[in-house]
């Protein structure tokens, strides 16, 4: 079944056009890593999905509605900001603000209500964690709560913003196997940023790859071949294998470590 | 002390003011957002004293021009995030202005106290029911609010995903914010409104983890300390706006105490 489709679409994002043209469609059960050079509109693309941007052309479907603003079969997980890395609230009640969220009204929840609430936590093991203000919690498990929120309300695509931003590479694993297990238990399809191809390449089933306003969506060994990445960066690209990891190369450079110590 | 009128006044406005400032104060905290009513009060004294130099109402005054800022920091939203010396000039600028005014109208020179610091054994009967529509409509609003607020204070995209505008919301919100505030500076002045609208929903999360309970607990702090501080003042001939502002600082220490046991 389909779950997403673009067509042939152009999004301009700041008076530059993060994507030019381009068309895709996505099936139903799919784990897909997002990966392209800073700036290439991973989270343009999220936010155009999601019908917070409009495309200046073309039409993209979200399992058969487009245009549509607060799709709810849609579940986002935006980037982590700090901002809740304070907060004295419990991650029940946290999770909880999401159901109706955007209803008129005081925030009452009702035992259905509340049984979708654990539902959520429970996808994701974090029953215990939800008694702990979120001020106690750690990076990697404020980041399921904030998983078990973008579950509520049963979405059947699920857009994670670079879930793995400011995590170890330990937690970066449990992440990915913990977002593989919540996919697979609820058979949708998850588009799952990052930086890093490696860390995901053991889950996902397919890599969506943008860059200069293209993109190319496929298995990890079609899409990461010189190229395609080539085309996508503007610039030649060498592609590395070793020991089951990938390295996209640009000259004697690394591009993804590249991008990750220009984040710092 | 209850056979007195001024003491009867002084309980019902300060019992209405400290349950509204301690629900507004609540969301106040969990949104990060206390500077506001910090901000709103201190412009809310030119607004007094500029309406006391027209021969208008100084609470009038005061209300309008809360509302009005508040409404237009809510427009602003994010854009106000880092500007801090120009909130800060704003206030100054704000406090200079309402000294002006007083400088003008001198019949008011016991005005500027009572701005500043409050006065609640002054409060007449016409007064308690500006306050008691004041809290009865800024409640009524955060009650159909509240839902899409929360979700827009801790969650802001993903609320704006769901199609909640969160221009229209963090407008509504500082409107009632600038409706509470101008309520305080009744009870405890322009200067401390900080101890009625912050130190009780603090001292609530300090307290309890959960939404709700913290919610009548911020209401039921404020509520306590300013009855409390009221009679102190009573017993000891004091000014009530210190003892309402000891009582909140050493609620939010003993909170902040039992809260660093007990994890």
């Amino acid at each position: 079944m389909e779950v997403l489709r673009l067509d042939r679409v152009t999004v301009t994002f700041r008076d530059r056009r993060v994507l030019d043209d381009v068309s895709l469609m996505v099936e139903q059960n799919q784990f897909i890593g997002v990966l392209g050079p800073n700036g290439a509109g991973k989270t343009t693309l999220m936010r155009a999905i999601l019908g917070l941007i409009r495309p200046d052309a073309g039409q993209i479907t979200v399992l058969g509605q487009s245009g549509l603003r607060g799709n709810p079969d849609i579940g986002y997980m935006p980037q982590v900001r700090s901002a809740n890395a304070s907060l004295r609230l419990c991650g029940r009640d946290f999770v909880a603000i999401a159901l109706h969220g955007h209803r008129w009204g005081w925030p009452r929840l009702n035992r259905q209500a509340w049984l979708d609430v654990d539902r959520a936590l429970e996808l994701v093991d974090a029953r215990d964690l939800a008694r702990r203000p979120l001020a106690e919690l750690s990076g990697g498990q404020r980041q399921r709560l904030l998983l078990a929120q973008a579950l509520i309300g049963r979405p059947r695509l699920l857009l994670l913003d670079e879930p793995l931003i400011s995590l170890d590479p330990r937690h970066q694993h449990g992440v990915i196997e913990l977002v593989r297990q919540v996919r697979e238990a609820l058979g949708i399809t998850v588009l799952f940023s990052a930086h890093e191809l490696n860390p995901l390449l053991p889950a996902i089933d397919q890599v969506l790859y943008l860059g200069h306003g293209h993109l190319a969506l496929g298995p990890v060994d079609e899409v990461i071949q010189p190229d395609v990445l080539s085309r996508l960066y503007g610039a030649p690209i060498d592609v590395v294998r070793q020991n089951g990891r990938v390295f996209v190369m640009s000259g004697e450079v690394d591009v993804e470590k590249e991008e990750h110590c220009h984040d710092a | 002390m209850l056979e007195y009128d001024f003491m009867q006044h002084a309980l019902i406005a300060g019992g209405i003011v400290a349950l509204l400032a301690g629900v507004v104060g609540y969301f106040l905290v969990l949104r990060g957002q206390t500077f506001a009513g910090h901000a709103l009060s201190h412009v809310g004294f030119a607004g007094a004293t500029g309406a006391a130099l027209v021969g208008a109402s100084p609470m009038g005054g005061m209300i309008a021009v809360t509302l009005a800022s508040g409404v237009a920091m809510g427009y602003l939203g994010d854009r106000l995030q880092g500007s801090d010396i120009a909130i800060g000039s704003v206030l100054s600028l704000s406090l200079g202005l309402g000294m002006l005014f007083l400088h003008f109208y001198t019949s008011y020179a016991t005005q500027a106290t009572a701005l500043l610091f409050g006065n609640v054994l002054g409060v007449d009967v016409d007064t308690l029911w500006w306050l008691t529509l004041m809290a009865l409509v800024s409640l009524a609003v955060l009650a159909l609010l509240a839902r899409p607020l929360l979700f827009v204070s801790l969650q802001p995209e993903l609320a704006e995903a769901r199609g909640v505008s969160l221009r229209r919301v963090s407008m509504l919100f500082l409107a009632i914010v600038a409706l509470a505030t101008a309520a305080s500076v009744q009870i405890v002045g322009v200067l401390l409104v900080f101890t009625l609208m912050v130190g009780p929903g603090a001292t609530a999360q300090k307290l309890t983890v959960r939404l709700g309970p913290g919610i009548v607990l911020a209401a039921s702090i404020a509520l306590a300390e300013t009855w409390l501080g009221i009679t102190l003042a009573y017993v000891t001939d004091w000014p009530t706006s210190f003892w309402i502002t000891a009582l909140s600082t050493a609620g939010y220490l003993l909170a902040s105490l039992y809260a660093s046991r007990s994890t």
